[in-house]
């Protein structure tokens, strides 16, 4: 596939008489990974929403363009931390699901090979309430990926995992997005140091850029430099007044 | 013992105990029995009497199931119109409520008076009363699908119609089962008022009967009749309810 186009969203937003967040300038790095870090509550899912073109709530003043002037529509997949699964199918049809609600015929060819490429063969007949938390959110990636979209928005999809799922969890989207356009809304320093080209640090004052992590994407869980960066990280997230 | 035969051990024992109870209480009080008859008349009524209480089970059954199956199809489609269209829901729902506050009980005469004796306006009295549990359960049901699923749906550019049927009204279904299962315990009640206002036939024109010519333990047979009448279907509703659902796991 081509290379994911850049994003840019330029603008503050507003909930009823409150700032949600001040005048913003948000670049997505074309076909890599950007990080939006911060604490819970600061606007993080707002902005990937506004880019997703979900309801906010919020009012949006500013401008959201794409670097080859095309629109977004139809371009964008989302997943979230929830897995958002759907109890009554399997996890093929799962997969299949997003064909099914556009009314076009899934290609469960695709769908296999996908399945196959998350490690769930033998559970894609399955049920999702009978696979673990790291299953049933890997059954999302398969999902995501279907979609088969240039900008993929992640909103802390791999929060709810616990420490080895999810760092299993980050080396397989990495290797399989790659490419493709990420945003990734994270409340995680490690997780933003390990799989991100370009981080902001989204204070209530606006976005600030880091500097880039040393190295590329996706980096050694026990690598040095990662470590130290992801420590500067959580110390600027201590900081926050 | 297996869960079941618990459950019908128990059931059983409590039946009995009830009975004796009953038993108990026409002896002790030297009740006449046109006042409470014994379970054992009421036994003795309800074989003596098998065919015609059978005849007009069958009737009230009849005006029951049409009832219950016109009330909840609907119930349903008015909660699925109600879901879709803002509109309705600003001019129709009030109305639904308002619905609501007139008793269905005191309709029962006008309905006679329009529909006849027949079987219509029984099973009309049967739909008007469990049309709103239907429809209220199934239309909140509706209304509270998981935003995470609308916004999937919606980022997959999915079509108003395809997220309906493919997400909010699967999400819905345990809540039209609960209607459901509160219908068929309604359905009887409606019918059987109807039939009290005014029939020729049916459960409840059998108790008028009999209670007219003091003859309470053909009155107590065809409650026990009806009584057993509603649980079967309350069961049979149960079940094609956790069918259902049961795909929803």
């Amino acid at each position: 596939m081509t290379v994911g186009p850049g994003i840019q969203l330029q603008g503050s937003a507003q909930l009823g008489a409150d700032l949600l967040f001040p005048t913003t300038t948000l670049d997505l790095v074309p076909g890599g990974w950007t990080c939006l870090l911060g604490p819970s509550g600061i606007g993080k899912s707002t902005l990937l929403r506004l880019i997703a073109g979900l309801p906010t709530g919020a009012t949006f003043n500013g401008t959201l363009r794409a670097s080859d002037d095309a629109a977004l529509d139809g371009r964008v997949a989302y997943m979230a931390q929830d897995d958002l699964l759907l109890p009554w199918l399997s996890v093929r049809e799962n997969v299949c699901v997003g064909a099914r609600l556009r009314g076009t015929r899934p290609d469960l060819g695709q769908a296999d090979a996908l399945i196959a490429r998350v490690g769930l063969s033998d559970q894609a007949s399955r049920r999702p309430a009978t696979l673990s938390g790291g299953q049933r959110q890997r059954v999302a990636l398969a999902r995501t990926l279907m979609e088969d979209r240039p900008i993929v928005l992640l909103d802390e999809p791999f929060s709810a995992l616990d420490a080895r799922t999810r760092a299993d969890m980050q080396e397989l989207a990495a290797e399989t997005l790659h490419g493709r356009t990420v945003l990734l809304v994270t409340h995680d320093p490690w997780e933003a140091a390990r799989l991100s080209h370009r981080i902001y640090l989204m204070r209530r004052t606006g976005l600030e850029t880091m500097p880039a992590p040393p190295g590329t994407p996706v980096r050694a869980v026990e690598d040095p430099a990662t470590l130290r960066y992801q420590a500067e990280l959580l110390g600027l997230l201590r900081s926050e007044p | 013992m297996s869960p079941l035969m618990t459950r019908i051990a128990v059931s059983a024992a409590i039946t009995a105990l009830l009975l004796g109870l009953w038993h108990t209480l026409v002896v002790l009080a030297d009740l006449p029995p046109f006042i409470l008859p014994s379970p054992w008349r009421v036994a003795t009524a309800l074989w003596s009497n098998a065919g015609l209480i059978a005849r007009n089970a069958w009737v009230t059954l009849t005006e029951v199931l049409i009832g219950l199956v016109l009330g909840a199809s609907l119930g349903a489609a008015t909660a699925l119109w109600l879901a879709v269209s803002p509109m309705a829901r600003v001019l129709i729902r009030p109305a639904l409520v308002l619905t609501q506050a007139l008793p269905v009980f005191a309709l029962a005469p006008i309905l006679t008076l329009w529909l006849g004796y027949g079987l219509w306006s029984k099973v009309l009295m049967a739909i008007l009363i469990i049309y709103f549990p239907v429809a209220s359960a199934f239309f909140d049901g509706l209304m509270q699908t998981p935003r995470g699923w609308l916004d999937l749906a919606q980022a997959m550019q999915a079509t108003r119609s395809r997220t309906l049927w493919r997400i909010r009204v699967p999400a819905a279904l345990p809540s039209l089962a609960s209607g459901l299962r509160l219908a068929a315990v309604y359905a009887p009640i409606g019918a059987i008022i109807g039939e009290w206002v005014g029939a020729s036939k049916g459960l409840g024109y059998l108790m008028l009967l009999a209670n007219g010519r003091a003859k309470i333990d053909l009155m107590f047979a065809a409650l026990v009749v009806l009584a057993t009448m509603t649980l079967l279907l309350h069961r049979a509703v149960g079940w094609a309810c956790d069918r259902m659902t049961a795909r929803l796991d």
